[in-house]
This record gives C-alpha cells, structure tokens and sequence, in this order.
C-alpha cells in the first residue's frame, strides 16, 4: 500500500514539473503582454501589479498589427479555400478508389515536403512580380498552399477511409448518384475531421513565417510583420506580439484537442 | 475500395497535379535555373556557387546549423521518448497532461522566440527573479554579438521546448500501438521493467522513432525564427542567410544557391533515411 502511495505521489510530482515546463513560458507572455511598461521595466516587480489593454490598442491601431492580422487571417481563409478545393477531391480518391498509378501519386505527395519552402519563396517572388500579384494576399495563400496540399490531401483521406464506405453505397443503392451520395452521406459524416484539418492549415498558414516575410513588403502578415519590426520595438510590445500570434493557437489546442494526436499521427506519418 | 476501370481517380486527382507542376516544379525548376546564372541574366555560370563556397559565412552559417541540429535532436528525441514513456502509464487525468505538452504544438516559432526573450531577457524574468532573491546585483546578458554562447544555448533550450511536443505526439502513437501482450507475455518470463523496455518498447518503438528523427532533422536545418529573432546573424544559419541574401542585399541568386543547399541536405537526408530504412526492413 505504501509502495502505491509513492508511486503515486511521484507520478503527481512528474507531471506537476512536466506542466510547469510547458505552461511557464505561455503565463509568463500573457503576465508580460498586459502588464504596464512601468511595472514591467521595474526590478522589484516579478510578477506585474498594474494591467493594461493599451499595448494591444496601439500595436493595433497605430503599429500596424491589426491590419497584419486582417492580412494573416485572409491569406490563412484563402489558403484552407485553396487546399480544400484542391485537396479533398485528391483525398477521396485516395481513400476511395483502386487506380493504376496510386502509389506513384501518393508517393509525390509525400516526397514534395522534402523541399523546404526556402528553395520555393526564391522563385516565386520572381514569379508573382512577373504574375503582378507580388506582395499581394493571393501571393502568399498560392504558397500557403502548395505547403498546406500535401497535409490536407492525406489527411482527408484518411478520414474518408473512415467513414464506412458501406453507408455511400447503400445510399447508391437506393438510387442517389455518387457525387449525391458523397454530399448528403459521406461530406457530413467527415465533416468533424474536415473542420478539425481546416483549423491545421489555418495554424500552418497562420504560423508560416518564411515565405510571408520574403513575398511581402507593404501588406505583411503579422509574423512577417513581427519578424521585420519586434527585435526594434520596446520589450512589451514584443511580448504582446508574441501573445496575438499565440491566441489563435491556444485556442486551436482547446477544440480540436479531440483530433490533435490522431490528426497529427496522419500528417507526420 | 472501387476497382473499376473509371476515370474518375485521375479527374480528382487533376487540379493538384496541375497546381504542384504550377506552384512547386515549375519554381524548382525556376530556382535550379537562377543557381546557375548570373544575377539579371546571361549564360550558365558556376559563378554563384563558387561565390558561395568562397564565403565563409556559408560555411560558418552550415557549422552553426549543423551544430544546432546535432545538440537539439538528441536532447528532443531523449526527452520525447521520457515524457512518452511516463504518459503512457496511463496515471489519473494523463490526458490532461498531454494537452499541456501539445500546447508548443501549434505555436509558431515566432511566439515561442518571443516567450523565450521574455524570459531571458535582460529586464525578464529570470534576472528580475535573481535580482529579487539577491544572487545578482546586474543583469546577467543572454543576448548579444558577445555573448554568442550564450545566444546559442537559449537557442537550443526554445527549440527544445517547442519541437519536443512533435516527437512526443509520434512516440506516443507508436507506444499505443505496442500490444499488451507482449508485456504479459515478458512478465511469465519474469523479465525486469528495464528488459522489457530494451528487448520490447525499443524495436517495436522503432519505426516511430525513425519518422520522428526525419521530421526532426529535417525540420532543424530550416530553423529561421527562434535564431533570426534572438540571434539575428550573430549566429548564421543556413536558412538565415538565404533571408539575408535575398531580403537585405537583394542577392537572388546567391539566395537561391543558399536555398538550394537546403533543399539538398533534405533530399540527402530523407534518402540516407529510406535506403536505412529498407535496409532494416529486409534484416
């Protein structure tokens, strides 16, 4: 019994040092992001007194944050749009159809995230420049894209591999065309995993730093707008930059926290 | 799973195709072309790349990523495999914990550099802590062209804290599907916790951990953020210097070469790990 009891009291020490770890970083931005520039620049305070709103207001409406956040959130809407449109149709095929040349394609899938972005935002400045959409939200969502594709296409497959096959075609049966069947049976039933790989490309796009940075100049995304500005901004500003960029994410962990390690299984396979 | 002969696969499958020939060949095959011209033209030259390798930024950008990746790994994937291990004793409210290790998940590594400057920070919370309790009377400087060592191991300690979670999610999937009668089965032989966990968990454990070091090393020879925001070229990278060179000097081409050694090492790396693979498969 006593053996039990420490075994116990040990499991709840590990995991107390395990959720410090990881939570200390994100209360320690959040303390900071609302804290006043006083009691943050002041040595005595370890933990901030006085709270305020007004960093969020000014990197808002002054700084330029909240027109880079507009910008992050289309280029985030127009890349889900974008992967969908192109990628659910691949998935379903994947997952759904017996084809010659189905490991070729699923192999290419696979094999175009050797390439890092890096070797991509190069080339395609020069191509958007020549296209006239350089620095433009459509620019970033079309490379938001090709990163996002391989992701969406696997993972909708797998979750049409998981709606039984049997229900489609019973619905066939019963005299509904496929694309029907695949609408009024198949779409809703995938529909929670569907959403839950809309909110993995929102946080891929939404995160995406490299390619944002080098294809904009005027209308930059917020992280691009982060990375070019915080490293000169006073320390708070900083740090309640870094809380907008984390929001999203937090709030992405909450409800899809279902999802999160089979969806994450899927696309790191 | 339909087998008839249908086109219908392929028009699925069309628009994608179309989009990666448009939006990843046709660029690889732009960049590939901008390495072996002249910046704004003219006929096929190693130029560029010589220009490159003549550069020791390059190669001291390469040590750095290199080195970054050869101490960041090893730690991830140690302490993946520890916190995979405890959570998959399955204690009261184990899901709860795994939430709060997923949270670095999907926060981008501009967050995360931020977090880390918070903390790190000459006004941050470790100086004010240690000022507070009186061990220092000056803030200690974690950042700086001059304290680069420094610089370095916050590095390392914010890629540790963010990417862990990555390789955590993968060995926990890859524990969870170790039946649980091959532990029963050690338990009538009376194997020891540690033989189980050396002639068991290890070699089921092992193609998870494979695709967790790929992804991992992969991923770590294009870390840009968390170095570009708390090191800036204090510590070049390979990935910071294609910034660099196409961003600040406007350098294209060069950019392009540097790009290209990227996406060079990831070739290299995923092949290494496929033939490695293969090799295991067939013993």
């Amino acid at each position: 019994m006593g053996k039990e009891k420490l075994k116990s009291l040990l499991t709840l020490f590990v995991a107390g040092i395990v959720s410090l770890w990881f939570l200390t970083p994100i209360v320690f931005i959040t303390l900071s992001a609302f804290a006043t520039s006083e009691d943050y620049y002041n040595p005595h305070y370890i933990i901030p007194r006085h709270y305020t709103i007004s960093h969020f207001y000014k990197l808002f409406f002054t700084l330029g944050a909240g027109n880079a956040t507009l910008i992050s959130l289309s280029v985030a809407a127009l890349t889900i749009l974008l992967s969908f449109l192109l990628g659910v149709p691949a998935g379903y095929a994947l997952s759904r159809y017996k084809f010659k040349g189905k490991n070729a394609l699923k192999l290419t899938i696979l094999s175009t995230r050797m390439f890092p972005l890096m070797i991509l935002a190069i080339p395609l400045l020069i191509i958007f420049m020549q296209l006239g959409i350089s620095d433009t939200l459509w620019g970033i969502a079309l490379a938001h894209t090709t990163m996002v594709l391989p992701f969406v296409i696997l993972i909708t497959s797998s979750i049409f591999a998981g709606v039984d096959i049997a229900f489609e075609e019973a619905a066939m049966i019963f005299g509904l065309s496929r694309s029907k069947a695949f609408f009024k049976i198949t779409l809703p039933l995938a529909l929670p995993g569907l959403a839950a790989s809309a909110i993995f490309a929102f946080i891929m796009s939404w995160n995406e730093v490299f390619v944002a940075s080098i294809l904009t100049l005027q209308n930059r995304t917020l992280p691009a707008q982060i990375l070019s500005t915080a490293m000169d901004s006073p320390d708070y500003y900083k740090f309640t930059a870094g809380f907008i960029m984390a929001v999203p994410a937090l709030v992405f962990i909450f409800f899809a926290r279902r999802y999160l390690i089979s969806l994450w299984g899927i696309s790191l396979k | 799973m339909r087998s008839e002969r249908s086109i219908a696969p392929y028009l699925l499958f069309l628009p994608t195709l179309i989009y990666l020939a448009v939006f990843l060949a046709y660029p690889l095959a732009k960049a590939l072309i901008m390495v072996i011209t002249p910046e704004g033209g003219g006929s096929y030259t190693l130029a560029n790349i010589y220009a490159v390798m003549n550069d020791s930024t390059f190669w001291e950008a390469l040590k750095n990523t290199v080195l970054l990746a050869a101490v960041i790994i090893p730690l991830q994937v140690f302490l993946a495999l520890m916190l995979a291990l405890f959570v998959n004793t399955k204690f009261k409210g184990y899901m709860t914990i795994v939430y709060l290790i997923t949270i670095p998940l999907a926060l981008s590594d501009v967050s995360a550099a931020l977090m880390s400057y918070n903390i790190f920070s000459p006004e941050g919370y470790i100086n004010k802590i240690l000022l507070n309790l009186g061990f220092i009377k000056n803030p200690i400087y974690f950042f700086g062209f001059n304290v680069k060592s420094s610089e370095f191991w916050v590095i390392v300690l914010t890629e540790v804290w963010r990417a862990t979670p990555l390789v955590f999610v993968i060995l926990l999937a890859g524990l969870q599907m170790i039946s649980k009668e091959y532990f029963e089965a050690a338990d009538v032989f009376g194997f020891s916790r540690f033989q189980k966990f050396i002639y068991i968990t290890l070699p089921l454990l092992k193609p998870s951990l494979q695709s967790a070091l790929l992804l991992r090393t992969l991923f770590a020879f294009q870390i840009f953020g968390v170095v570009w925001l708390l090191a800036g070229r204090d510590i070049p990278i390979l990935a910071g210097e294609t910034f660099y060179q196409q961003t600040e000097l406007q350098q294209y081409h060069i950019a392009a070469v540097y790009g290209f050694v990227i996406a060079l090492i990831s070739i290299l790396i995923s092949w290494i790990y496929l033939t490695f693979l293969k090799s295991a498969k067939e013993v």
